[in-house]
C-alpha cells in the first residue's frame, strides 16, 4: 500500500473500519492516563502509534487488549460497539497484543507456545502431530518455514521469539495485532526481517498497530500515524511517509502541564570537578561514554529506553562492572564493579525501580534511611538506637517526608515520600555525588515540583547530581548540562539552556546530531 | 513492642487518620502473631492440666519441657537468622551429628573437655562456612547446597564413628546435663543464653539489621552498600555455630556422640521458625516467635508422652499446627496489605 493509496482507501472504508476508538478515558488514582483518545485502524494497514513516555500509549494498548476497562468512550470492532473485559475476550474477538517482554514459556516447544491454552486435543490428550502441522502452516504463512515447531523456545533469538509470538496471535485468528516496541530488542537485520513478516500478514488483511520511537522505521513500515500527547490524541491517521519529521515532533512535544522547575544559579567558575567518567563501555550496552560532573552541578542524561542511560549510571555506581574506561571521584579512580567502593568514595544511588532496588518496603523509615550509614551509629556492632533514630528523624524532617514519622513502615508512604526516604539515606551519609535514576517515576505532579526543588537545593549545597529521566522536559528543566544518548553513545553534550525538547527528540529518535 | 511513641497521636494523625492506620495495624499484627502462639501455649497448658491429673503443671515437668526444648531451641536460633536472611539450612541435624562425633573420638576426648567443646564449635562453624561460601560466592541455591551438606556430613559422621555410638568419658562434659543452678538444669541456661544473645544480635546490632535487609530485598541491600555475599556466608557460619553448641548439649545429655544425633532437626527447626511468624522468603521474622514455636512443639510432645499416646498421632498434630499457623499468617499479611 502506498501512502496516497492508503489515504484514499481510508476514506472509502472509513464506515467499516476494523477498529474505531472514540473518546476513550481511563483514570487512575491521581492521574488521568487517557483523556479522550481517538483511533481508527483499517484492515490490512500498519497503524503507528507515537507519543512520548507518559503520553498514554501503554494504557491505550492495555485498554485495547482487555487488561484495563475504559472509564468512558466507545470502542467499535467491525463497526459495532464492543468491549473487552478480559484479555481472553479480546483475543477471542481477534485482537492480539504482543508485549515487549514476550510472554512465552522458554521450556516449551515452538508449537506448544503457539497453541498454549488452545492446544488441539482429544479428551485431554494433546495431539502433538496435529499441533506441529498446524504450527508449521502458520510459520510458513509468516515466511518462517525455517523455524522448527519442535524446537525449544528458549533456544531462539529475540527475533525468533517474536515470530513465535506473532504465530500465536495468528493461531487465534487475530485480525489486529498490537506490537509494543517490537524493534527495541532487535538489530537492524532482524528488524528488516520483522518488517517482511509484518508485510506478509498485512497483505492477508491483518492490521497491525505498531509502536516505536524510531521515526525511520515508521516511515518504512507504517501506513498511517496517530500521535498521543498527555493522554489525548493530537493527530489521527496522518500519512506515515509524507508527514514531515518536524511536524511529528511538534505534535509530540509541548506539555500541557508545565512543571515548575527551580531556577538555575549562576555557576561559579572555580567549582571543583567531582566525577570524571572516561571512555566507559560495556559490550552491547554502551561505548566510549565520557563526561564530568562538577560540585553543585546537575548533569542530565536524556535518551530512549534502550539508549543505555540506566546502564551507564549503574556502571558509574559500580552496580555493573565496566568493561572499558574509568570512573574517578574526587581524583580517586574507583574499582570497577564495586558498589561499596563507590559509596565509600561518596556516591549514592536512587535507583530506577524504587520498590525492588531501593527500599526495604516492610521496614520502618528510619531503618531505610540509616541502612547505608549504620557503622556511624554503632559501636562494636551494637547500634545506638537513640542516636540513629534522632539522626534519621532530622534528615526526614529536613526533606519534609510526610508524615514525619521515622517509625512508619515505608510501604505505607506515597511515591514521592518514598523517593525522599531514598534521598534521605544518602543525605545522612553526606554523600557528594548523587545518582538519580528516574527520580520522579510514580510521583504525582504536585510532589514533583517539590522533588525538583529539593534536588536543586542539594546541588546548591555542593553535591554533584547525575540525573536520568525518560522525560525530556524534566532533564532539560532541571539539569545544568545535558548529555543526549542514542543507542549507547553520547550524541550531544552541552548546556541545558541551549537546547530545546524538539531538538533532543530529533536527536534521540532520528539520530541527527546537532 | 515497647515503642509506644509510634502509637501516640500527633498532629499528622489528626490530618491523615486514614493513612495512619496501616502502620499501626502492621505493628499490632506482628504482636498478635506472637500473642496467638502464647494463646496456643495457654490452650495446651489447659489441655495438659485437664488430661494429666496434675502431672503436667509441675515444676519438674515444666523444667522437663524446657530441657527437651533446649537443644532444638539452640538450632532454631541459627535457623531463624538464616531464614530471615533469605536462605534455608537443611544441614543442621547432620551438622549436630558430625560435630558430636568429631568431638567424641577417642583422640579428641584425650585432650579434655575444653578441646572437645572447641572441636564441636569449630566443626559446626567450618561446615557452615562451606555452606556459606558455596551459596554466597559459588552462587548456588541454599536448598541444594545444604541438602548436599546434610547427606555428606552424616556420611562423614558415620565414617568417623564407624557407625558406632561413641561414649563420652570426660565427666565435665556429662556434668553439663546434670548440673543444676537454683534447681534449673544448666542446659536450660545455655538455651536461654543463646536466645538472649541471638535476640540482641538480631535486634540491636548492625549484623541483625543487615540480615533483615539482605533477606527482605537483596538488590536494595547491595545498592545500599551492604556486602551481601559476605553477610550471607556469615549467616551459615552462625547457623553452624549454633549446631556446634547443640552438639555439645546433646553429647552431655546422652553421654554419647553419634552419627544418628540430630535426626530431622532441620524439619523441627524450620517448622518452629515458620509457625513463629518468620516469612520463609526472608526479610521478616522474630526470634521470640521461633522460640515460642519450639515450645509449642515440645509441649505437644510432652502432652502425648504424658497421655501415653503414640508418636504417629503426635506427628499428625504437628503437621496440622504448621498448616494452621501458615494460614493464619497469610490472613495477617492480607489484612496488612
Amino acid at each position: 500500500m502506498t501512502g496516497d493509496g492508503a489515504d484514499g482507501l481510508a476514506q472509502v472504508v472509513a464506515v467499516t473500519a476494523l477498529l474505531s476508538v472514540t473518546g476513550v478515558v481511563k483514570e487512575f488514582p491521581g492521574v488521568r492516563a487517557l483523556d479522550g483518545v481517538d483511533l481508527t485502524v483499517d484492515a490490512g494497514e500498519v497503524h503507528c502509534l507515537l507519543g512520548q513516555n507518559g503520553a498514554g500509549k501503554s494504557t491505550l494498548i492495555k485498554v485495547l487488549s482487555g487488561a484495563h476497562t475504559p472509564d468512558a468512550g466507545e470502542i467499535q470492532w467491525h463497526g459495532s460497539p464492543a468491549s473487552f473485559p478480559t484479555p481472553i475476550a479480546a483475543l477471542r474477538a481477534g485482537l492480539a497484543t504482543i508485549y515487549q517482554e514476550l510472554d512465552l514459556v522458554d521450556g516449551l516447544s515452538v508449537a506448544e507456545n503457539i497453541f498454549l491454552g488452545h492446544e488441539p486435543a482429544t479428551l485431554g490428550f494433546s495431539r502433538r502431530g496435529a499441533m506441529n502441522d498446524a504450527a508449521r502452516v502458520i510459520l510458513a504463512r509468516l515466511g518462517h518455514a525455517d523455524v522448527q515447531p519442535t524446537r525449544t523456545v528458549g533456544t531462539l533469538s529475540a527475533a525468533g521469539k517474536q515470530v513465535v509470538s506473532m504465530a500465536r496471535a495468528l493461531s487465534h485468528q487475530a485480525q489486529l495485532i498490537v506490537m509494543d516496541e517490537p524493534s527495541a530488542v532487535l538489530d537492524s537485520g532482524e528488524v528488516a526481517n520483522l518488517f517482511r513478516v509484518i508485510r506478509q500478514i498485512t497483505a492477508e488483511g491483518v492490521a497491525v498497530i505498531y509502536i516505536s520511537h524510531r521515526l525511520e522505521e515508521i516511515r518504512e513500515i507504517g501506513d498511517r500515524v496517530t500521535v498521543l500527547k498527555d493522554g489525548r490524541t493530537v493527530a489521527v491517521g496522518l500519512p506515515a511517509r509524507s508527514t514531515p519529521t518536524a511536524e511529528v515532533i511538534r505534535l509530540m512535544t509541548g506539555r500541557s502541564v508545565e512543571y515548575a522547575f527551580p531556577s538555575r544559579p549562576v555557576a561559579a567558575a572555580d567549582r571543583p570537578e567531582l566525577l570524571a567518567v572516561e571512555g566507559l563501555g560495556r559490550p552491547g550496552e554502551f561505548a566510549e561514554v565520557s563526561f564530568t560532573v562538577h560540585s553543585g552541578e546537575i548533569v542530565g542524561l536524556a535518551g530512549l529506553v534502550g539508549s543505555g542511560r540506566s546502564e551507564i549510571v549503574e556502571t558509574v555506581y559500580g552496580a555493573r562492572r565496566a568493561a572499558a574506561g574509568r570512573v574517578t571521584l574526587h581524583g580517586r579512580a574507583l574499582r570497577r564493579g564495586s558498589v561499596r567502593a563507590a559509596i565509600r568514595a561518596g556516591m549514592g544511588l536512587c535507583p530506577e525501580e524504587r520498590k525492588s532496588q531501593g527500599l526495604l518496603m516492610y521496614e520502618p523509615v528510619y531503618r531505610n534511611v540509616s541502612v547505608s550509614s549504620l557503622g556511624r551509629y554503632a559501636r562494636g556492632g551494637f547500634i545506638a538506637r537513640a542516636a540513629e533514630l534522632a539522626a534519621a528523624a532530622k534528615v526526614i524532617a529536613d526533606l519534609d517526608v510526610r508524615p514525619a514519622d521515622p517509625q512508619r513502615v515505608v510501604r505505607t508512604l506515597s511515591g514521592g515520600n518514598q523517593q525522599k526516604v531514598v534521598l534521605a539515606r544518602w543525605l545522612l551519609r553526606e554523600c557528594r555525588l548523587l545518582v538519580l535514576d528516574e527520580p520522579t517515576r510514580g510521583v504525582d505532579v504536585g510532589s514533583r515540583a517539590e522533588l525538583y526543588r529539593l534536588i536543586r537545593t542539594l546541588a546548591d549545597s555542593g553535591v554533584g547530581v547525575l540525573l536520568v529521566s525518560s522525560e525530556i522536559p524534566e532533564v532539560l528543566g532541571l539539569a545544568d548540562r545535558v548529555l543526549v544518548l542514542r543507542e549507547g553513545r553520547v550524541v550531544h553534550s552541552g548546556p541545558a539552556a541551549d537546547i530545546d525538547e524538539p531538538a533532543v527528540l530529533d536527536m534521540v529518535m532520528a539520530g541527527v546530531a546537532a | 513492642m515497647s515503642e509506644r511513641t509510634a502509637d501516640l497521636p500527633s498532629t499528622v494523625d489528626a490530618q491523615q487518620p486514614a493513612e495512619r492506620t496501616p502502620s499501626w495495624l502492621a505493628g499490632r499484627l506482628a504482636a498478635l502473631r506472637s500473642l496467638s502462639l502464647v494463646a496456643v501455649l495457654g490452650i495446651l497448658t489447659i489441655v495438659g492440666v485437664i488430661t494429666t491429673d496434675g502431672r503436667f503443671l509441675t515444676t519438674g515437668n515444666v523444667l522437663n519441657i524446657l530441657t527437651s526444648a533446649s537443644i532444638i531451641g539452640v538450632v532454631t536460633v541459627g535457623m531463624t537468622f538464616v531464614i530471615i536472611g533469605g536462605g534455608i539450612d537443611l544441614s543442621v541435624g547432620a551438622l549436630v551429628a558430625l560435630a558430636s562425633v568429631w568431638a567424641t573420638t577417642l583422640q579428641t576426648q584425650s585432650y579434655g573437655a575444653g578441646i572437645m567443646v572447641l572441636c564441636a564449635l569449630l566443626v559446626g562453624m567450618g561446615a557452615g562456612l562451606v555452606n556459606g561460601l558455596l551459596i554466597a560466592y559459588g552462587r548456588l541455591v541454599p536448598f541444594i547446597v545444604t541438602l548436599a551438606m546434610l547427606v555428606a556430613a552424616r556420611g562423614l559422621a558415620q565414617s568417623l564413628s564407624d557407625r558406632k555410638t561413641q561414649l563420652v568419658t570426660v565427666d565435665s562434659i556429662n556434668n553439663i546435663a546434670t548440673t543444676k543452678w537454683l534447681g534449673v538444669p544448666l542446659l536450660v541456661y545455655i538455651f536461654a543464653a543463646v536466645v538472649v544473645a541471638g535476640w540482641i544480635v538480631l535486634n540491636r546490632t548492625t549484623f541483625g539489621r543487615r540480615t533483615v535487609a539482605v533477606g527482605g530485598n537483596a538488590e536494595a541491600a547491595r545498592l545500599a552498600g551492604i556486602d551481601i555475599r559476605r553477610h550471607t556466608a556469615l549467616l551459615y557460619v552462625l547457623s553452624g555455630l549454633c549446631c556446634g553448641i547443640a552438639a555439645v548439649m546433646i553429647m552431655a545429655r546422652t553421654t554419647t556422640g553419634s552419627s544418628t544425633h540430630g535426626d530431622q532437626y532441620e524439619l523441627d527447626a524450620i517448622a518452629a521458625v515458620i509457625i513463629g511468624g518468620t516469612l520463609l522468603m526472608g526479610g521478616r521474622g522474630t526470634l521470640v516467635g521461633s522460640i515460642l514455636g519450639v515450645l509449642v512443639f515440645t509441649t505437644i510432645t510432652n502432652l502425648f508422652v504424658l497421655n501415653n499416646l503414640p508418636t504417629e498421632v503426635q506427628n499428625i498434630a504437628k503437621g496440622l499446627i504448621i498448616i494452621a499457623a501458615v494460614l493464619l499468617q497469610r490472613r495477617g499479611s492480607d489484612t496488612g496489605t
